[in-house]
């Protein structure tokens, strides 16, 4: 489905303007039977306690996760969790959620994964919905199922496995770490008082340079800065290039979908990849070299 | 699980057996009835020996002795959208309301799971164990002070 992409938007100068739409364009869409709006956050206690109209939750543990191992879902999870969202593959489905979309971002790259591509994502998230005033409910609306067949998972192009970042780094390919900088440097798991957060080493992968994922947004209101601002931040402070082989990561890949979304349709890097097993896998592998130093 | 305060363990029982919507509703009643810090006890900018370092609602809790020699609990949660660390600070502060410091200082962290549920993520798990962590934190200073025969603070 294509739309007419907002003036506020378009003004910004994204490489994929589409792939956003405003809190406006949403509310003008609530009862479109092609579009499918989904709520997905941090925090589980916030689509229950209202949400846009007409949305339903997705959430990263319940519905994403592979529910034994370590992993997403798979085709048949996914066609299972399609079919209960009311989508087929011709549905424009609208992501949003707390936290500058970071969620949103997480679930809108696992369904990238299995092709979906009719996706948005609603700029400035719940927050901005909320801050202007538009109306929250608790009603889950009830949906009719449907028949959606998925392609396999597609793990190749926009994911990232250890031994794979580990060839990366060791040839000197870029790597953003989006972590803070106190997770980043190493310092945050070493100090009395705070939790080893589930890893057994602290640092970086060697060659990641740091850039907090949230600094992409404008904290007041969760929209993304502009394109001229986000190239400011990534080409021009750590030295990023538009034709480089990146990988992004943080603590569980999370926090890194929202950087990989920002470089992939804000600025149109056409590869980066989101390493998904991120520090809380590489901090407890064996043998995999780690810096300490805090190099932003 | 925990020789916390009775109230605590009381609520986390209550929550046991709850089904996933009827959990995130009742927590959702506990995030509506969350004040804030008094001003008489912290304003902002608050201090950052309060701020729970892993909580990603920047919560901050502080503790007030009464004159028994019981405590109070407050808290301030900056993320107008962190209703799970509302929703734990308004069960820490109504059940830890007037307890004495031993009693806070043994809560054990299972409780957290208890209440809010074992699927609890990692982030968020860590958040609410951070915010317990400084509240024992406090308790257990207390105890120490005390034993010291010293002032508490």
């Amino acid at each position: 489905m294509r739309h007419d992409v907002p003036a506020e938007i378009a003004a910004r100068g994204y490489a994929r303007p589409e792939v956003l739409v405003t809190t406006e364009w949403v509310a003008a869409h609530l009862d479109d039977p092609a579009v499918r709006i989904v709520e997905s956050n941090e925090d589980p206690l916030l689509y229950p306690s209202g949400h846009v109209p007409g949305a339903l939750e997705v959430d990263w543990a319940a519905d994403l996760n592979d529910p034994v191992r370590r992993d997403y879902l798979d085709r048949a999870g996914f066609e299972r969790l399609m079919s209960r969202l009311g989508c087929t593959p011709e549905t424009t489905v609208v992501f949003y959620g707390d936290k500058s979309n970071w969620w949103a971002c997480y679930a809108f790259w696992v369904f990238q994964l299995f092709g979906h591509t009719r996706a948005r994502v609603m700029d400035g998230g719940r927050l901005k919905w909320e801050r202007e005033g538009r109306p929250l409910t608790r009603e889950v609306p009830l949906v009719t199922p449907t028949a959606y067949a998925a392609p396999e998972r597609d793990d190749r192009t926009l994911r990232a496995f250890r031994d794979q970042v580990l060839e990366h780094a060791r040839a000197g390919r870029p790597l953003v770490d989006v972590r803070s900088p106190q997770e980043f440097s190493g310092e945050r798991t070493h100090m009395a008082e705070y939790p080893q957060e589930g890893v057994l080493r602290g640092g970086h992968i060697p060659g990641a340079r740091n850039v907090p994922w949230a600094r992409a947004t404008h904290p007041e209101d969760g929209t993304f800065k502009p394109a001229d601002a986000l190239r400011a931040i990534y080409e021009g402070e750590v030295g990023l290039r538009p034709d480089d082989d990146v990988i992004t990561y943080c603590r569980i890949g999370e926090r890194s979908s929202h950087t990989w979304f920002v470089l992939t349709y804000l600025l149109g890097y056409p590869a980066v990849r989101n390493y998904d097993g991120s520090w809380t896998e590489w901090g407890n592998s064996v043998g995999l070299p780690i810096e300490k130093d805090l190099r932003p | 699980m925990s020789a916390g305060p009775a109230a605590l363990a009381a609520l986390a029982a209550e929550f046991r057996d709850l089904d996933r919507r009827e959990r995130a509703e009742l927590l959702i009643e506990w995030a509506d009835r969350f004040t804030e810090v008094p001003p008489e006890v912290a304003t902002r900018p608050f201090p950052e020996a309060h701020h729970v370092q892993r909580c990603e609602s920047e919560a901050y809790v502080w503790a007030v002795d009464r004159p028994d020699g019981t405590l109070d609990l407050h808290f301030a949660v900056e993320n107008p959208q962190g209703l799970s660390a509302k929703a734990w600070a308004a069960i820490l502060a109504e059940t830890c309301a007037g307890r004495p410091p031993a009693e806070i200082a043994a809560i054990d962290g299972d409780v957290v799971f208890a209440i809010f549920g074992r699927d609890l993520s990692m982030g968020k798990g860590q958040g609410l164990l951070g915010m317990l962590d400084l509240v024992s934190r406090a308790a257990r200073q207390r105890l120490v002070a005390r034993d010291a025969g010293g002032p508490h603070q």
